[in-house]
């Protein structure tokens, strides 16, 4: 009769134990795409920006055809991506993209002084800092939840239950941070 | 943080019932001595209830109010608004409405009741004195506030705390000049020990208030502030944003117009009305935050 006690008491501990892991899975997963959401509506910012700087440094320096070109190209290529990776190639192509026409939107002093150009470089900053922040935030989550998929014996229900691990979002650092102490 | 929050929690309930406790024995004393009995007590409890709740609900409101902050739009402040909604990405919490002080000493707070309901204000001197990576150093230090509920306590501390001092003070001032024109109206004796009792109570609760007031302030404020300093730092990944701006705010000594006792505690840094004031010691066992150069040594430390 003891033996029977003991024997149902430790079936229910492991059944508390896995309800309790998976619900704790669903939560960090939730979480996971929630902060990956986040991400993408900073990265659709920054498309909706591009064509605006790109018409503001054409003003100025029309001859560059080749710079347009080429973020604009990229910007299609990071809008049509799909899956974390192809996502994180296209953007880090997108930002050299960006960074190339400031370099050339530099050479013009008119240019840099106009109050348009001023406010859009304040949003692509402001926007590529959000980016990274969302990036973090989701890495973190990410972070959390391979961890608990990995580890024993947390694993065992997170094979029952479907859980596969998620992938880090890996882009350079888009150089907000390092330029902008320059900048001031 | 989690642990964080749940003391947090637990605080503002303790707070509220030592509100209570307090404005109700305040009631009862006077209600005894003007021969109400037990009304007092229960005026006394539903006012101190309905200042807990107010206090709880629009302690924000006021706290914002008599710091004579403005709510500013993305387009008066672009970069404010842009760094505050990256912090807000970061910390995972609902971005918070912006507001601006019009003082010249940089400086900044946050106030609310949950993530869902905060704010982030800051000086027109911060903005004019910090560049981007100062400005998201400090604004993640008042994130870090939010995530941890140290806004809900704040500003019950700011709101409540002032409440009470502000009574305790009324009461004595009361007591001061009704009791002299009751005495040169002289129409009996038993008034005389009547007020002879409540001349102790009053003395009792005006050498009691700054010293209560005092406690929770200090207790509230300290370690929470390193806290928030290294979860801050967390957020952004770069210590020396902060430790910067903490040197500029050092370096400054500009009074503040708005800073009181009320709100001291909220500030990034205890604001002084006196231009120029240095960390005495003995100012260190009253102030509200750990020395600055305490803070900017551990930041450069990480």
């Amino acid at each position: 009769m003891v033996v029977l006690w003991i024997v149902l008491g430790i079936v229910g501990l492991v059944i508390l134990y896995g309800v309790v892991t998976y619900n704790r899975l669903i939560r960090l997963r939730v979480r996971s795409e929630n902060s990956w959401s986040q991400i993408d509506v900073q990265l659709r910012r920054r498309y909706d920006l591009i064509p605006n700087l790109v018409e503001a440094v054409k003003g100025y320096a029309a001859h560059e055809r080749e710079v347009f070109e080429e973020v604009t190209r990229a910007r299609s290529s990071a809008e049509t991506a799909s899956g974390v990776q192809q996502q994180a190639q296209a953007e880090n192509e997108l930002t050299r993209g960006i960074r190339r026409l400031i370099a050339v939107a530099e050479n013009y002093p008119e240019l840099k002084a106009s109050e348009n150009f001023l406010a859009l470089q304040e949003e692509l900053t402001g926007t590529e800092s959000k980016i990274a922040f969302a990036r973090q935030f989701y890495n973190d989550q990410v972070a959390k939840l391979n961890t608990l998929i990995q580890s024993f014996p947390a694993s065992i229900v997170a094979r029952m239950g479907g859980f596969p691990p998620r992938e880090f979002f890996e882009i350079e650092e888009p150089a907000a941070r390092g330029s902008v102490t320059v900048q001031y | 943080m989690y642990e964080q929050i749940a003391r947090n929690r637990r605080r503002t309930v303790l707070l509220i019932l030592l509100t209570l406790v307090f404005v109700g024995g305040l009631g009862y004393l006077f209600g005894y001595l003007l021969g109400v009995g037990v009304a007092g007590l229960i005026v006394a409890l539903v006012i101190s209830a309905f200042m807990s709740f107010s206090s709880y609900r629009f302690g924000d409101k006021l706290v914002l109010r008599v710091s004579r902050a403005r709510p500013v739009s993305h387009e008066e402040q672009p970069r404010l608004h842009n760094i505050v909604e990256g912090l807000a990405i970061a910390a995972g919490v609902p971005k918070p409405a912006v507001y601006v002080v019009p003082e010249r000493a940089p400086n900044a707070f946050a106030t609310g009741r949950d993530p869902e309901h905060s704010s982030i204000a800051v000086t027109q001197g911060l903005l004019d004195t910090m560049n981007r990576v100062e400005l998201e150093g400090v604004v993640a230090h008042e994130m870090s506030h939010i995530q941890d509920r140290d806004i809900l306590v704040g500003t019950i501390v700011a709101t409540l705390v002032g409440a009470v001092v502000l009574i305790a003070e009324f009461m004595l001032r009361w007591f001061f000049w009704g009791g002299r024109a009751l005495r040169e109206s002289d129409d009996s004796r038993g008034v005389g020990a009547g007020f002879a009792l409540l001349a102790v109570g009053g003395l009792i609760f005006a050498l009691v208030t700054p010293l209560f007031a005092g406690i929770i302030r200090s207790s509230v404020s300290r370690r929470r502030e390193y806290l928030a300093d290294a979860q801050g730092a967390m957020l952004t990944r770069y210590p020396p944003g902060l430790a910067s701006a903490l040197k500029k705010i050092a370096a400054d000594t500009t009074p503040m117009r708005v800073a009181n006792n009320a709100t001291a505690h909220l500030w990034l840094n205890q604001p002084s009305r006196v231009p120029g004031e240095g960390n005495h010691w003995f100012e260190n066992l009253f102030s509200t935050h750990p020395p600055i150069w305490e803070r900017i040594r551990l930041l450069e430390e990480m």
